[in-house]
């Protein structure tokens, strides 16, 4: 009955006045973002980051939080009613959302879509309130070894799962790892890569890389482009199913939740692998899977589940071991550092009000979204006339005010300036960023564990595979980069990531 | 003397890992090594950027062998554009003030775009400098100038 006591104290912090206005705060900006194309969870973090240095730790967190699984209630409601993905996670929503929508029955795909991520925010919210008690036992266990290998498997998995290239996806991990050195040594105090620079003494600050990266590389990329024609916002009609599609639905909705709840935990896992891994599965077992692409109500139910699911579950790690599976986790682990959290098993025990607090703010959270997301419906349609040439100069502006105000720098929106220039590189070449803001945060203190654990073993590298759980999280590494070379593995990643 | 590139995308992030992976190494060198038992502020620096180098050029050798999609063209003007508005706010905002910025830096920003209309141009400068005054200066309090300060008002302090 401890998880209920938990529970009660998660409640008691996520009920007052103060956390549930973050919380509404946080999950209405998550819509938002969701329903505009063109901005992402990363960028509104990452922009908001600096807006939450005042408020207490847990408002902030909550509403951080709020933004990414907020966006992916939002994000479904673009690629139904408009066929645009709104989030990334949304991609494969358009398929089968924006056919149901032709057909008149966009409602009805808009209510599966916000009841199905209901029910699997629900879930999430409980495997976690689960899960994470056990997790974070084990990991109290762990020595700088363990750690060290806990990151490599972390970093490797980041890789498996990316998108396009292994070497290049490897390539951006150890750039990452390079660019999260920068600054002071924290053993020596000896300057690196910090070019005179005295701003670097502290290290590239997250917020730089990511806003750099996904706010002004996406908009020169997205610029480039022609600019989207709208076909025009279908209509909502009726909201409610009938009694053929519930019993489509219910079942993939289960499938979905199931699935994405697993792969928000895997490291490189969240809402975007989580729907892509749904959307397939569904596709495979379906009777008739010609259906799917012309308006079959499973393609829009599971992975709209999975991605909800997977963006909760993704948290786990985070809480749990400290290790961010994806960039908005990333993120995460910045945001807890500044609010002088060290993220990691000790979370749980030393400030459990904010542990259970999150947790419990979560299923409040998904409470508002549905609130938000179907009454509420027309509120964002009219958001979706509001085209990209009045967004991004926002965008662009509210990006450089927040690289700002992280250290009330000009040199740090100058250092952002030129990530942008990198992020817009990187989409020409198809190198996929995430891995790269995943390694960042992972950097310093996958250098800072080497260095004690080798302290530790005297110098003696065997002490990475002598340790048996270090040992077991360095085989699952191998097994996990063996496997994706295998040609049989390497199709169906490819199939995976198509549709 | 003319190579065929197969994979001209693979071909320029491999010299781009190259790039940043031989200069981080180069860079270490000047940092204490250290041993094993007790590393120096060079020695993982040093590992990562030989791996990434050599990485650099396992991959620029695979972009000369397959066969895979050309480069798009890139288009200058949203590039230039895009990254002078937020140039222009880092050499100016100190000086400026955020309501000169927030102006200079929405109608660069807009020119980057063929779609931009003048007349919603202004609609949204009106919106985004009270935002940028209203909610960043005063409600969020940061620490930004309003007006641009002259070298005379610097006088006291």
């Amino acid at each position: 009955m401890e998880l209920l006591a938990n529970l009660e104290l998660g409640f008691s912090v996520a009920l007052t006045f103060q956390n549930l206005l973050y919380c509404f705060a946080g999950v209405l900006l998550g819509t938002l973002i969701g329903v505009l194309p063109g901005i992402g969870p990363v960028a509104t973090i990452a922009m908001l980051l600096p807006a939450t240095f005042g408020l207490p730790s847990e408002s902030a967190l909550i509403m951080l939080a709020g933004i990414y699984y907020g966006a992916q209630y939002g994000g479904s409601t673009t690629a139904i009613l408009v066929n645009l993905p709104g989030e990334s996670s949304s991609v494969v929503t358009c398929l089968d959302g924006y056919a149901m929508a032709r057909q008149g029955r966009a409602g009805v795909a808009l209510a599966i879509a916000a009841l199905g991520s209901f029910f699997a925010g629900t879930v999430a919210t409980i495997v976690l309130a689960v899960a994470a008690p056990p997790l974070a036992e084990l990991a109290l266990k762990f020595g700088p070894a363990e750690y060290f290998s806990l990151m490599v498997l972390g970093l490797i998995a980041a890789v498996v799962l990316a998108r396009g290239s292994l070497l290049k996806a490897l390539g951006m991990i150890l750039l990452g790892l390079l660019f999260g050195l920068v600054g002071a040594d924290v053993n020596t105090g000896q300057f690196r890569y910090t070019f005179g620079l005295p701003n670097l003494g502290d290290g590239l600050h997250f917020v730089v890389v990511a806003m750099g990266i996904y706010g002004f590389g996406h908009i020169i990329a997205n610029l480039e482009k022609p600019a989207d024609r709208k076909t025009g916002i279908a209509p909502i009609g009726s909201l409610f199913p009938t009694k053929t599609d519930l019993k489509a639905a219910c079942p993939a909705v289960l499938r979905g939740t199931a699935l994405g709840s697993a792969l928000g935990i895997l490291p490189g896992g969240g809402a975007l692998l989580a729907s892509f891994a749904a959307y397939s599965l569904e596709k495979k077992i379906a009777k008739d899977p010609s259906r799917f692409g012309k308006g079959a109500i499973e393609g829009v139910a599971a992975p709209e589940s999975a991605n909800n699911a997977g963006a909760q579950t993704s948290f786990i790690p985070v809480l749990t071991l400290g290790l961010p599976t994806n960039p908005v986790m990333a993120l995460m682990v910045g945001a807890m550092m500044i609010h002088n959290i060290a993220p990691g098993p000790q979370v749980m025990t030393e400030r459990p009000g904010l542990f259970w607090g999150m947790v419990a703010s979560m299923w409040v959270g998904n409470l508002f979204l549905v609130v938000l997301n179907l009454p509420l419906i027309g509120m964002w349609v009219k958001l979706l006339s509001v085209p990209y040439r009045l967004l991004y100069p926002a965008i662009l502006l509210f990006c450089c005010i927040g690289v700002y105000s992280v250290n009330n720098s000009a040199i740090d929106v100058g250092l952002a300036l030129l990530f942008g220039f990198l992020g817009y590189l990187f989409i020409k070449l198809d190198c996929e960023p995430a891995p790269l803001l995943i390694a960042l945060v992972l950097g310093p203190m996958m250098e800072e564990n080497l260095r004690r654990a080798m302290t530790l073993s005297r110098g003696d590298p065997s002490v990475f595979v002598t340790r048996p759980l270090s040992l077991a999280l360095l085989i699952v590494a191998a097994a996990l980069l063996v496997m994706v070379v295998l040609p049989v593995v390497r199709k169906k990643r490819e199939e995976a990531f198509q549709e | 003397m003319n190579v065929h590139i197969g994979s001209p995308k693979d071909f320029v992030a491999g010299l781009l890992f190259l790039f940043f992976g031989g200069g981080a190494a180069w860079v270490a060198r000047d940092y204490p090594m250290g041993s094993a038992l007790r590393m120096g502020p060079g020695y993982f620096p040093l590992i990562l950027g030989v791996l990434l180098a050599l990485l650099g050029i396992a991959i620029c050798i695979r972009g000369l062998a397959v066969r895979g999609e050309p480069i798009e063209p890139m288009r200058l003007r949203p590039l230039l554009l895009i990254l002078g508005a937020v140039g222009l706010f880092a050499a100016g905002i100190e000086i400026a003030g955020i309501v000169v910025l927030t102006v200079v830096a929405v109608i660069v920003a807009a020119a980057a775009s063929t779609e931009s209309r003048p007349g919603e141009v202004v609609l949204l400068l009106v919106v985004l400098l009270a935002l940028s005054v209203g909610v960043f200066t005063y409600a969020l309090g940061l620490p930004f100038k309003l007006m641009p300060v002259l070298p005379f008002t610097l006088a006291p302090g």
